[in-house]
């Protein structure tokens, strides 16, 4: 059952990652990237959650929360930066 | 034995509901009309996908016998920092002067109740 639910999952989750990819392709805004790149790291940290359970190892978590602070740093960098055009003055 | 069994069950089912939850918040980014309506997508069901799948990653290792809450504290930074990222989002798409699709601007529902044109959209 445990197995069947983690093939689900790994399904479910790329298709969500391939959609918010589509997303970054498409725009129409620079806003819609950003948030389209937003969305792929919390996936992928979510990615990696699911592959940890599967490898039954603890590894994951570390790669997980990199990949979500540095998705949380970014987005603010690019954030702060369309709302001043610059990042430090 | 079958407490095993029972906890298997949630956490599967746990693993599911968050990459379905996960699935409809990407769905809702490349799907809706709206930069504004496009910001619900990865900034509520996203969360609550994740959340799921820590809470399943939880229960599993809890029952394998390595607790650690790892996991929550990371459902707790991802929960804290969700909104943040999604409110200077907003405060960057105002700034560019991106329109919304429907009359939900509180400064044009203020002044004339003109409805927008469908086709000024981003």
């Amino acid at each position: 059952m445990l197995t069947w639910a983690l093939d689900v999952a790994s399904v479910l989750l790329a298709v969500s990652l391939l959609l918010a990819g589509w997303r970054l392709l498409r725009g129409p805004d620079v806003v819609d990237r950003v948030l389209a790149l937003d969305t792929l790291y919390v996936n992928a940290a979510a990615l990696l959650v699911m592959y940890g359970i599967r490898l039954g190892a603890g590894w994951y978590y570390e790669a997980a929360l990199v990949i979500a602070m540095l998705g949380f740093l970014s987005t603010l960098a690019f954030a702060k930066f369309l709302l001043r055009g610059d990042l430090a003055e | 034995m079958s407490g095993g069994v029972v906890l298997e069950a949630i956490v599967a089912f746990l693993i599911v509901a968050g990459s379905v939850f996960a699935l409809l918040g990407s769905l809702g980014l490349a799907r809706f009309p709206d930069f504004y309506m496009r910001l619900h997508g990865p900034s509520k069901a996203t969360t609550l996908g994740i959340g799921c799948l820590l809470a399943a990653a939880l229960l599993h290792f809890a029952q394998r016998g390595t607790l650690s809450f790892h996991e929550v504290l990371f459902g707790m930074f991802v929960a804290l920092t969700t909104p943040v990222s999604a409110h200077l989002l907003a405060r960057a798409a105002r700034h560019r002067g991106l329109r919304d699709l429907r009359n939900t601007d509180p400064e044009a529902r203020s002044g004339d109740r003109e409805p927008r044109p469908p086709g000024g959209v981003q």
